[in-house]
């Protein structure tokens, strides 16, 4: 933002509309208006800017607090008006659930390199299952084409390979997504916690909080996040009517998202997306916590190795070699 | 995007808000700032025009159902939230081709390596070299059933019980959940596949695919 030198702003008027008055300024006011009712007028003031200019940024979204800080009532009526403006939207009813962790489970994903074929089918299948933009197109899952020669060393990756079949004698392929770490930097660097990890260990995204900075983008070792730089195209007939708030739902220009594990199915029960279409049965999902899952069970017998080992992250992705 | 250039009127000076400023002058203030801030916020980047066109076609689901195809999805309904119990889905016979005791109980059972001319041609069989043939699986008296080395008859729907005779490992990690694919439930009703509806036992080398398009290179990307 550049400001014209013969103009100055001091610091309390340069943070937009939302700053309080300045120090003192209550000396300024009319007898009778306290400070709390100065701001409340501003703020529907500004709310009525909104609604004049035509945009669809409604008064309660641009006061909406943030999902952790939503008393129930304030999420019930959050969760109503985006049902109502999704379906709107899409012609069908969306339900926006906000199902919240299942207790003693951390959720643990595993992924076969012997046996991924680099189809691609599970970048399309996450793409339907979680309304991501198809223009400008947004996709969760790269899959990597790599050398079998020279092993797991992304240098040579390549996200565009097209053969007429795949899998290619000399290559092998490496899906990479969220890996969900246990440490993740992109929840440390969030200058407005619009990110955070939750108790299933899934690091989810406010999307009403996201200010759209992409500092996690930048912090992300593993490439993840992808950032909406248009208006998401998703065509009515096409969306996803079963969401989760910190998941799938619609999402809008000028926000962050990212696999989820896919949260609105993994919280009911189910498998992610990702782990039903794959042809080949490469991909493994369950909870780290319990001795006898399928991930557990890789994890003890099968050689496993997570990306970046030596920075830390403690992703909760592994991939292993059955064979 | 450019930010709004148009400065905020002087009043909007702290130092200039003397005893006759009033409420109204303050919202006023407030006024212009949050058209500037929305007027940022609405404001898109301009269309674009001239993009690339045959690198910038997005593949939507709708393109998605005809490239992947019906085998994959096995008849899944993934928009069910049922948790019910999931069936092993029946074996994948050739169509019309079971019961094998159809055709083969009215004929004199051979039981000589040969190659087979008059019927089942269509099989190659690919799977474990010369050594390999038909009554190794099949019973030579009951066609409905398979054998195991070991003489008990099994049916179509326990082949995977066969396929472990050799393949142990693989039948290890199978009933694991390793080896193969589970849809379903991670914490309930889980469903398996045989061993058959990946593998074909005659020619059992996963077949390559046609892989699904790259994704658009960001330089392609255009709203
Ligand atoms: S669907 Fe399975 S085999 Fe195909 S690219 Fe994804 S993980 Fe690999």
């Amino acid at each position: 933002m550049s400001m014209t030198p013969d103009l100055p702003c001091s610091g309390s008027c340069a943070g937009g509309g939302v700053a309080p008055p300045p120090p003192g300024a209550d000396a300024d006011l009319p007898a009778g208006v306290s400070r709390r009712e100065f701001v409340e007028a501003s703020a529907k003031m500004l709310a009525a800017v909104a609604l004049v200019s035509g945009c669809d940024t409604n008064v309660e979204e641009f006061l909406q607090k943030n999902f952790r800080e939503l008393t129930p009532e304030e999420l019930r009526q959050v969760v109503a008006r985006l049902e109502k403006k999704y379906s709107e939207a899409a012609g069908k009813p969306v339900t926006v659930t906000t199902t919240p962790p299942l207790p003693n489970t951390l959720f643990g994903y595993g992924l076969d390199l012997s046996r991924c074929v680099g189809c691609r089918r599970c970048a399309y299948a996450c793409a339907r299952e979680n309304n991501t933009s198809r223009s400008p197109q947004i996709q969760w899952i790269r899959v990597l084409e790599l050398d079998k020669e020279k092993g797991v060393d992304l240098t040579h990756a390549n996200a565009y390979y097209n053969p007429e079949t795949v899998p290619q004698e000399d290559k092998f392929y490496m899906p990479v997504a969220c890996h969900q770490c246990a440490k993740p930097p992109c929840v440390k660097v969030c200058p407005v916690k619009a990110t955070w990890q939750e108790p299933d260990g899934i690091v989810v995204i406010d999307y009403n909080w996201c200010i759209g900075c992409r500092c996690c983008m930048a912090a992300c070792p593993y490439g993840a996040r992808r950032f909406n730089w248009g208006e998401p195209d998703l065509p009515a007939a096409e969306v996803n009517p079963h969401t989760h708030y910190l998941g799938n739902r619609p999402r809008m220009k000028g926000v962050v998202e990212k696999c989820t594990f896919c949260i609105q199915r993994v919280r009911e029960g189910r498998y992610p997306a990702c782990v039903e279409i794959c042809p080949v049965g490469a991909r493994k999902f369950g909870n780290l916590l319990d001795p006898e899952s399928e991930i557990r069970v890789i994890m003890r017998q099968k050689r496993v190795f997570v990306l970046k080992e030596e920075i830390g992250t403690e992703p909760k992705f592994f991939y292993f070699y059955a064979t | 995007m450019s930010e709004p250039t148009t400065a905020p009127t002087p009043e909007n000076n702290e130092h200039m808000l003397p005893e006759a400023t009033t409420l109204a002058v303050l919202l006023i203030l407030f006024f212009a700032i949050g058209i500037l801030a929305l007027a940022s916020i609405m404001m898109g980047r301009p269309e674009a025009e001239g993009a690339a066109a045959d690198a910038a076609v997005a593949h939507g689901p709708a393109e998605f159902e005809s490239i992947l195809g019906e085998d994959f999805t096995l008849g899944l309904d993934t928009a069910s939230k049922e948790r019910g119990h999931f069936a092993v889905p029946p074996p994948p016979f050739s169509k019309g081709i079971y019961p094998c005791s159809e055709c083969h109980g009215d004929l004199e059972p051979d039981d000589t390596r040969r190659k087979l001319e008059d019927e089942h041609q269509e099989i190659k069989l690919e799977h474990g070299g010369e050594e390999r043939w038909c009554l190794d699986c099949h019973d030579f008296k009951n066609r409905d059933k398979l054998r195991l080395a070991n003489g008990t008859l099994i049916p179509f729907e326990e082949s995977y019980r066969l396929c472990g005779q050799c393949h142990g490992d693989k039948y290890r990690d199978w009933r694991a959940g390793v080896h193969g694919k589970r849809t379903g439930y991670w914490n309930g009703a889980k469903r398996y596949l045989l061993c058959a509806h990946c593998h074909s036992p005659h020619s059992p080398k996963f077949k390559p695919l046609h892989p699904l398009p790259p994704p658009i290179k960001p330089q392609y990307i255009r709203k």
